[in-house]
């Protein structure tokens, strides 16, 4: 499979942007040459929106040119992908995760199970997500800030998560409520894929041959009908985290998610966008195509994996290098 | 026909709900009765739709029963559950039809074959000694046992399949057309292996097949079905020799035979009509709107299972008028 | 290698496909050769991976990439005489042939029949393909004709009918009508019943065969069932990885088998008729057609095999009239 893999040129190129996606955002915020809680025009006024420098007509200001509040706009990405991809696994694993575990005891256990879980998912499917967030961005930050005041621990490691300081645990408050509110309307989506599965897996042979061996329902659950369902799971994952990407930063950009000075790749587009186009065109594109690469490393690599996954496109890979 | 009985099962039924109606049901399994005597091979013999998948795994309780009883070895086992249903499969096991989807395809076949050891805590000691010490069994060499069962043959996974039927000592095994995913050549090694381990470990089987020709190969004793119910039940020999009953004719006449002169020569019966709906099943004897010999009585009412001759029973009037 | 003898309908010579795949190459069909004349049934006999089937996709020209037809004749009478070579001829020439004087039965009924349209509208579409003038009456008309043909009741009714509210048995009869709907030279069945319960079998076969009379259709039957070939065929072609190991008159091929690999498929099959002690079986299993093996492909498995079988492959001699064998035991006499 890693042969085909590789022939496709489609998910070579997806792999590389993912992988460059995930190592910026692992050292991102320790090779920052900015720190993005200074406020560089406080010092010097003339940094605002210093337009962006190209050489090789340039020398002495930041390459792209800088924010409102003066901070190199490159520098302020790397913290960005940092946050961008937090947000965006930990939600699809989790929604995932959640997802494939109800879905597979309600398609294995059937009837009653059956029926009542899938009229939760669709209330759940039905909930507007954009309503849902702006509900809970108004309840829950208050909550989970009061709650990080007084954890030290948790501060703390949410911070470095994130790759923030610790004393913007307000703002962290309010990207752990986002994350709430994803989570909530992502899992309904994998339960129906995987109870499609598990209904057509559970009708199996060995499914049979492993209850005559005396297996417990848990245990074939998990060791038979799992295994057997997740290969479009997988597919259906690496979609969501460009999907969840894009998703965060549209919450953030709304103004639900952190607010200054944390750099969320949504949120700053937002505040730039006061100035758009003529003082800020270079900070939107610029943090606009960030955005678009991550989510087309994502949907590439997605691509490739569902041809590969699937044997019968699998076939048609491996004979392209005929 | 109770001594010596390992199974006895008197007037199953099993019918499954219609989707969308609560009356209508379908009526896979009707009123039968039969037992297997220890050691014995019953071929359960019929085309689509006249219920001995369902009859198999009913039997074996991988399906509830609607109504009858099951007896396995003395014991009651129509309504059991937890354990003892448990304890019932360690003595009951089954061998399905197509390879290829009754092992895990996401287990090797070392794991597939120590669930069941493993499961029922036989004890084996060192579990890869024993393992290849019972592939010799079915004749399959120990290179498999970590592969994945899509790098083995058709043959092999029936092996691998039989082998894991049979690794807790049964006493009783449903097998479900066991063959008729093989080839000819392949499908003759599967039965031979069958017949050798049935006589090795005294193992009584219950043959279900569409096969008449393999059924006729490996059964003792034979029992035709039509739509849920058996109309013909006896010795091998006297079933071919003589049927009884006017399906048992069709169906043995309506047989390719591989012999050109001979099957040129003999005329061949069909049925008339379609094969009926298991949901809406005619009155009376369920044969007797395709049956050339229907009469009045055949239309209004069920006949009974008699003896035609010796160990040779068929539920049709026209014996039973005979007496 | 000329063209068609009076009465032939087809002939295949020499045919080698193979399939160019990531485990390497598939040699599937090596040298094939075969006849069918008027109003005959011949057929092609083997177990899995004999090649019969991919024989027959291949003169219908259904052989994608990565399977090539490397060379090989089909000569084809048509209906106008014209005499055609079915690998080279044109698109546009296949297409007319295809449905209207060469008809296909595949295996699986099912699959055959598009889920979203009625029978009725199958057989007007392969009339129409083939005969734009007709008008709707006089198709609908030759479909329920058809249909009665078939032996599928209230024919009327089931032209209405879409493929999954017909049972097994009726949609496969509705395949068979459908293959027919233009009077096909001939018909290529490739196993016809092997899903299909005895009884059903039984009339469809007998459907064939009255149909054939009454068409002078001929037939190419594809199956791996000796007791289909036994009661079906006029002459019959055994096939084994990929090459011919022996042909010739039904009664020849049954009664005496001159291949080790034709008298151990007999030997094989359980006769219903008989009651038999024992099985004999073939030891061993079909070759992978990447590596085929040198020689007599079937000599690994060959209980009788000798040192030439190992190195050069046997041709295909005449052991009599009609009868030809691939086999150095019977070379050597």
């Amino acid at each position: 499979m890693a042969y085909a893999f590789s022939k496709s040129k489609i998910g070579v190129v997806g792999g590389i942007i993912v992988l460059i996606n995930i190592i910026v955002a692992a050292i991102g915020p320790f090779i920052a040459w900015e720190p993005y809680w200074e406020y560089k025009i406080v010092a010097n006024p003339a940094l605002q929106y210093a337009p962006p420098c190209l050489p090789p007509s340039c020398s002495g200001g930041p390459l792209f040119g800088t924010d409102e509040w003066g901070r190199d706009i490159i520098a302020m990405s790397l913290y960005g992908f940092r946050i961008s991809l937090i947000i965006s696994v930990i939600v699809v694993l989790l929604g995932a995760s959640i997802g494939i575990v109800v879905g597979l005891v309600s398609g294995y256990k059937g009837g009653v199970v059956d029926e009542v879980i899938m009229r939760l998912t669709d209330i759940f499917l039905a909930f507007p997500s954009l309503v849902l967030a702006i509900a809970f961005a108004a309840v829950l930050p208050q909550r989970i800030r009061g709650f990080l005041e007084v954890n030290s621990f948790a501060r703390a490691f949410f911070a470095a998560l994130f790759g923030l300081r610790e004393n913007e645990y307000a703002q962290i408050a309010a990207l752990i409520s986002i994350w709430f509110a994803m989570v909530l309307v992502w899992w309904p989506g994998y339960t129906r894929v995987i109870r499609g599965s598990v209904l057509s897996t559970r009708e199996m042979p060995f499914i049979e041959a492993a209850k005559l061996s005396g297996l417990s329902t848990w245990k074939i659950m998990f060791r038979h009908v799992l295994p057997n369902v997740l290969s479009p799971v997988i597919v259906m994952i690496t979609f969501d985290l460009a999907t969840a990407t894009l998703f965060a930063a549209t919450l953030s950009f709304l103004g639900l998610g952190p607010q200054e000075p944390v750099p969320e790749l949504g949120f700053l587009i937002s505040k730039a966008g006061y100035f758009f186009p003529e003082r800020s065109w270079h900070v939107v594109i610029y943090y606009g195509v960030v955005l678009l690469l991550i989510a087309l490393g994502w949907n590439l690599l997605g691509d490739a994996l569902r041809d590969v996954l699937d044997p019968r496109t699998r076939r048609a890979l491996e004979f392209r290098g005929e | 026909m109770s001594e010596g009985a390992l199974l006895e099962v008197s007037n199953l039924k099993k019918y499954f709900s219609v989707r969308g109606s609560f009356t209508k049901k379908v009526r896979a399994v009707d009123g039968v009765a039969f037992c297997i005597r220890r050691g014995e091979t019953l071929g359960v013999v019929g085309e689509s739709g006249c219920g001995k998948t369902t009859l198999g795994k009913t039997v074996l309780r991988l399906l509830d029963p609607t109504s009858g009883r099951i007896v396995f070895n003395g014991v009651d086992v129509t309504r059991v559950r937890g354990a003892r249903l448990r304890e019932y499969w360690r003595n009951a096991q089954m061998v399905f039809q197509d390879p290829h989807t009754s092992l895990n395809p996401r287990m090797t076949i070392a794991s597939t074959l120590l669930e069941p050891i493993r499961q029922y805590r036989l004890g084996v000691g060192d579990e890869e000694a024993f393992l290849v010490s019972q592939l010799e069994l079915v004749g399959l060499t120990k290179e498999l046992l970590y592969r994945y069962p899509h790098e083995l043959s058709g043959g092999q996974k029936q092996r691998v399949a039989i082998l894991r039927a049979i690794i807790t000592r049964p006493k009783f095994v449903v097998l479900d057309e066991p063959t008729s995913s093989l080839d000819v050549s392949v499908q003759a090694q599967i039965l031979d292996l069958l017949k050798d381990l049935q006589a090795k470990f005294n193992l009584t089987y219950m043959f279900i097949s569409h096969d008449i020709a393999v059924i006729r190969y490996v059964s003792n004793r034979i029992a035709v079905m039509y739509l849920g119910k058996i109309v013909e039940i006896g010795l091998a020999d006297k079933v071919f020799e003589s049927p009884m009953h006017p399906y048992t004719q069709f169906l043995f006449s309506a047989l390719p035979i591989p012999d050109p002169k001979l099957a040129k020569s003999k005329k061949k019966l069909l049925i008339p009509g379609e094969p009926p709906s298991p949901i809406n099943p005619p009155p009376g004897c369920k044969f007797h709107p395709r049956c050339p010999h229907a009469v009045d009585i055949c239309r209004r009412q069920e006949p009974q299972m008699i003896e035609v001759e010796k160990d040779h029973y068929a539920s049709c009037w026209l014996h039973i008028k005979k007496q | 290698m000329t063209g068609l003898r009076e009465g032939e309908v087809l002939r295949v010579e020499d045919l080698h496909v193979r399939f160019y795949t990531y485990a390497g190459v598939v040699y599937a069909v090596s040298g094939v050769s075969f006849y069918v004349m008027e109003s005959e049934t011949i057929a092609l006999v083997g177990e899995t991976g004999c090649g019969k089937t991919v024989t027959t996709r291949a003169i219908a020209r259904l052989v994608e990439p990565p399977g090539r037809i490397e060379r090989g004749v089909a000569l084809f009478r048509r209906r106008n005489g014209k005499v055609v070579d079915l690998l080279k001829i044109g698109d546009e020439e296949l297409r007319q042939i295809r449905g209207d004087e060469i008809a296909y039965v595949f295996q699986d009924p099912t699959s055959a029949l598009d889920p979203l349209y009625t029978i009725g509208f199958h057989i007007h579409e392969t009339v129409k393909a083939h005969n734009s003038k007709t008008n709707k009456k006089d198709i609908l008309k030759r479909a329920i004709k058809l249909l009665k043909e078939v032996a599928i009741p209230s024919p009327e009714a089931r032209i209405k009918n879409y493929p999954h509210e017909l049972s097994g048995g009726m949609r496969q009869r509705s395949v068979i009508a459908i293959s027919l709907s233009n009077n096909p030279r001939l018909l290529i069945a490739d196993e016809p019943t092997t899903n299909l319960d005895v009884t059903i079998q039984v009339q469809i076969l007998e459907l064939l065969k009255e149909l054939q009379k009454a068409y002078k259709m001929s037939l190419i039957l594809i199956t791996h069932n000796m007791g289909i070939v036994a009661e079906m065929a006029d002459r019959v072609y055994v096939m084994y990885a990929g090459k011919v190991v022996e042909e010739g008159l039904v009664e020849q091929v049954f009664y005496n088998p001159q291949h080790p690999y034709t008298k151990l498929l007999l030997r094989a099959v359980p006769n219903p008729l008989k009651k038999i002690e024992k099985l004999e079986y073939i030891p061993g299993t079909v070759p992978l057609l990447t590596n085929p093996p040198h020689g007599c492909r079937f000599h690994p498995r060959c209980p009788f095999v000798m040192d030439i079988c190992r190195k050069e492959e046997p041709q295909l001699v005449g052991v009599e009239k009609g009868h030809g064998v691939a086999c150095w035991l019977v070379t050597k006499k």
